[in-house]
């Protein structure tokens, strides 16, 4: 057995798929709940009810989204130039640490937030930098760099909240102060518990995808991406674009904590993300690294989220068949985005 | 050859009206084929022809809608790569498949004996190697390591582990293109001690001088289906030529010029070696305007240096390499493009195009940024499609459109992209690496008159290639390259083959140093 391309997959193939993965999900849910001895029936019920069936689920999973908007067009943006940043969780981390820095005080004017914004992207930057110089100058790869430093980016964080940027209102909780007003995010709409970082998100795709479909930066990106060996060729300065892409690449992954902290939680501690660099990954690759695809699988992805996590609760089920659920929708739906374009062959 | 087939033979080898599609595509439509004892019959066409699809299927690679392969009357099983092997078919790959860092004795017991019998099996393996060698004239040290032998010696390896597996049928594809004239003539001896001892061989190649040598029988390919098939004695190449590719072709000639003045010139350059490829070695080269040079030489005796230092991928390692007089500075493939050189690569698909990119995107792909196609970042993508319309245009690349992937063309149309990619802008110096590996023989002509045009024009064109009677035929001036030392330069016509051939295997460079 061998996978061949689709040449031009038809519309039938390209929702036929999808359509059968989110078909087997609904199967494979009912049966989980059966295991967990509850209702097998009415799963999905219960999960589109918990992701959108109410004004407050539907901002819920908006709100959630936002961060892998960011993260997972952080990725996208790599990958598209194979540059293998699997480092998103540092830098956001990174971007988070500087809203708090920017945030509780050191600035007070209204250009708070925008001066904090880019100096967030900037810190995740750098933080993404360090390992592609590795790569550049001396061949490192930056799988196993980008990937440890969110192991050293989260300790740090561990230390700066015990130590320096304890709160020390905080009745000895390891988090930071909480943000002065003029340095939080504003609501998106008045009365609305959906704040402006899901509107900065949407723009960011729309920026990126005009940076890689228009700019000459993009078509760089792409050609290094594609074949390095013919970019180089062709006089395209590769390190130079890998660093560009990097600096890219980490801020939008910086802005993904930034948000967080300025748009919904106020403040830093070591619950802020529940692994959003790492599922960032997953949506970059279910929009097949398309920035606008981003949006999509982000609001897929944050859906089934919060819309499992309802159904566990609703249908008194642990928790722990929330998680499974949600690998396994992600598992098929990556399956069925590979059976679009590549078709099954015997011998 | 001696051995004419003379009716009564056995068949040894005989392929059935064997079809195979790929999509819409008709590989290989009803090929027929017989093999006698002790024959040699050459399979002609051109690329796409279909004679790598027909040897796939042979070995069990692929496996055919329709017909079958018998060898020694025996039906073969289809896609099982070992029946053919156990039935007694060789095969030589165009590309070895050796292991560099084994000795050419455990090459040869690879895969049929286990390596790690030190004792009796050895010996014994040895003293048969030894014995099949001298039989042959196949002359190679068996405890030499595979990563330190020559191309020839190679393929000398390639033959004896065949032999030693005690095939019956040879099968060769392209052997002497990687091949000095001499080296060739040594193989061709060989393959006549084969068929003295009842061996047959089919030969795959499109180059006639040699298929007239030693075949006794010519099969056509063309488009998937046998278009004629001949003996030997009865054709000659006109006849062979107009058969792989359905009627005349006119080759253009270049008429003598007077060379202008330094375009660029190397002077005493040398580079670091690449593991086993040579760097250059002092190097001294004049590029003239108006003048073709063209580069003989086996393959990875230092071409690929050479061709990167005028691209702009390396710069000398010492040495003085100037530009219009001017010595270079900053030199990066950026840099050779800004200073109007040319670069037409040796691999069109790795590093001359983007196979994903549409051909408009691998149109602008050395001038992106330049004020014609983007302005402050921002591509004007209505100014590069039209650009690429040009260039389809004049160069007459057959395609969908500009909006096609790269991927989708042929090699002849991919090479003429390139073409007017980099000649569009009226380029003083090209370089034209390879530039005709594997087109048809109309897209070979084409960019032939293409490179003698721009010479004509005025441009300096350096021409590498490994095909002799390409370089004979188009070049004002020749040099040999081997082991990165260069020849002197020999005007046109002034060198036979032979004599050139010397040089390709290293000898001349004493006398002359």
């Amino acid at each position: 057995m061998r996978l061949e391309p689709v040449a031009n997959p038809s519309l039938a193939r390209r929702l036929g798929y999808p359509a059968a993965a989110l078909g087997a999900t609904v199967v494979i849910a009912s049966l989980l709940a059966l295991l967990a001895g509850a209702e097998p029936f009415g799963t999905l019920g219960l999960i589109l009810q918990g992701a959108a069936g109410s004004k407050f689920a539907a901002l819920e999973t908006l709100n959630r989204a936002t961060p892998l908007i960011f993260t997972g067009l952080s990725v996208a943006v790599a990958f598209r130039a194979k540059l293998w940043n699997i480092g998103a969780e540092a830098q956001l981390y990174a971007g988070a640490i500087v809203a708090v820095l920017l945030g509780t005080g050191a600035l007070g004017s209204p250009l708070v937030l925008p001066v904090s914004a880019l100096a967030a992207m900037l810190a995740g930057a750098l933080v993404l930098l360090g390992p592609v110089l590795l790569k550049t100058r001396l061949g490192v790869d930056e799988v196993v760099t980008t990937l440890l430093l969110n192991f050293i980016m989260l300790l740090f964080v561990s230390y700066l909240l015990e130590g320096p940027m304890k709160d020390p209102m905080g009745m000895g909780w390891p988090k930071s102060a909480a943000l002065i007003k003029e340095a939080r995010l504003p609501r998106l709409v008045e009365g609305l518990r959906l704040h402006w970082g899901f509107g900065l998100a949407l723009i960011a795709a729309v920026l990126v995808w005009l940076v890689q479909t228009r700019a000459t930066l993009g078509f760089e990106m792409r050609a290094v991406g594609q074949n390095a060996g013919a970019a180089r060729f062709a006089g395209i300065p590769v390190n130079a674009v890998l660093v560009k892409t990097a600096l890219l690449s980490g801020g939008l992954a910086a802005l993904a904590g930034w948000s967080e902290v300025a748009g919904l939680k106020g403040h830093l501690s070591l619950d802020l993300s529940p692994g959003f660099g790492y599922t960032g990954i997953i949506v970059a690759m279910l929009a097949m690294l398309h920035p606008l695809g981003v949006v999509v699988a982000a609001l897929f992805v944050a859906g089934i989220f919060v819309g499992s996590d309802a159904m566990s609760r609703a249908a008194g089920v642990p928790t722990y068949i929330a998680d499974m659920l949600l690998a396994v929708a992600l598992l098929l739906m990556v399956l069925a985005i590979l059976l679009t374009r590549f078709r099954v062959v015997r011998g | 050859m001696s051995t004419g087939a003379t009716g009564a033979q056995e068949v040894v080898l005989r392929l059935d009206r064997i079809t195979k599609r790929f999509g819409a595509l008709l590989a290989n439509d009803a090929v027929s084929l017989e093999l006698k004892r002790g024959e040699v019959i050459a399979l002609l066409g051109e690329n796409g022809a279909g004679k790598t699809t027909l040897m796939n299927i042979l070995f069990g690679h692929y496996v055919a809608e329709e017909g079958q392969v018998e060898v020694f009357g025996t039906p073969l099983a289809p896609g099982n790569p070992r029946a053919a092997l156990a039935a007694g078919v060789g095969m030589v790959h165009q590309h070895f498949t050796l292991a560099d860092n084994l000795s050419v004795l455990d090459n040869i017991r690879l895969g049929t004996e286990s390596l790690w019998s030190r004792g009796q099996g050895r010996a014994a393996a040895r003293a048969r190697v030894a014995d099949l060698s001298r039989d042959f004239g196949l002359a190679v040290h068996p405890e030499a390591r595979v990563g330190s032998l020559s191309v020839g010696e190679r393929q000398r390896v390639e033959i004896l582990k065949a032999l030693y597996r005690e095939a019956r049928i040879l099968i060769l594809d392209e052997p002497t293109a990687v091949l000095t004239p001499q080296e060739t003539e040594a193989l061709f001896e060989t393959l006549r001690k084969a068929i003295a001892r009842g061996l047959s061989i089919l030969f795959i190649s499109h180059k006639l001088h040699e298929v007239m040598a030693i075949a006794d029988r010519c099969v056509v390919l063309r488009h998937g289906k046998v278009v004629g098939e001949v003996a030997t004695r009865t054709t000659d190449r006109a006849q062979l030529a107009a058969l792989m590719v359905g009627g005349e072709v006119a080759m253009p000639k270049a008429e003598a010029r007077s060379p202008g003045a330094v375009r660029m010139r190397f002077a005493g350059v040398s580079t670091p070696d690449r593991g086993a490829a040579p760097g250059l070695k002092a190097l001294s080269l004049d590029l003239r305007a108006g003048q073709i040079t063209g580069l003989a030489g086996v393959s990875g005796n230092g071409q690929a240096a050479l061709a990167d230092l005028v691209s702009g991928l390396i710069r000398p390692g010492s040495g003085m390499m100037e530009l219009n007089g001017v010595p270079v500075a900053g030199w990066t493939p950026r840099a050779a493009i800004g200073a109007g050189v040319a670069r037409i690569p040796e691999d069109r698909h790795k590093t001359g195009t983007i196979a994903d990119f549409t051909l408009t995107e691998n149109a602008v792909l050395e001038g992106y940024f330049r004020p014609g196609f983007s302005r402050a970042g921002w591509m004007d993508w209505a100014a590069a499609r039209r650009f690429a319309e040009s260039i389809i245009g004049a160069y007459d690349v057959r395609c969908p459109g500009p909006q096609a992937r790269i991927r989708l063309l042929s090699g002849g149309n991919m090479q003429k992209l390139i073409l007017g990619r980099v000649l569009e802008p009226g380029p003083e110096i090209i370089l034209a690496n390879q530039p005709v590996r594997g087109l048809d023989v109309g897209a070979i002509a084409y960019v032939h008159s293409r490179l003698i045009a721009a010479r004509d024009q005025g441009a300096a064109v350096l021409l590498i290639s490994e095909d002799l009677d390409e370089v004979q035929s188009l070049s004002d001036v020749i040099h040999v390259i081997s082991e990165g030392r260069l020849s002197p330069g020999f005007a046109r016509g002034a060198m036979t083959p032979a004599e050139l051939g010397l040089w390709m295997a290293g000898q001349g460079f004493d006398h002359a140093a």
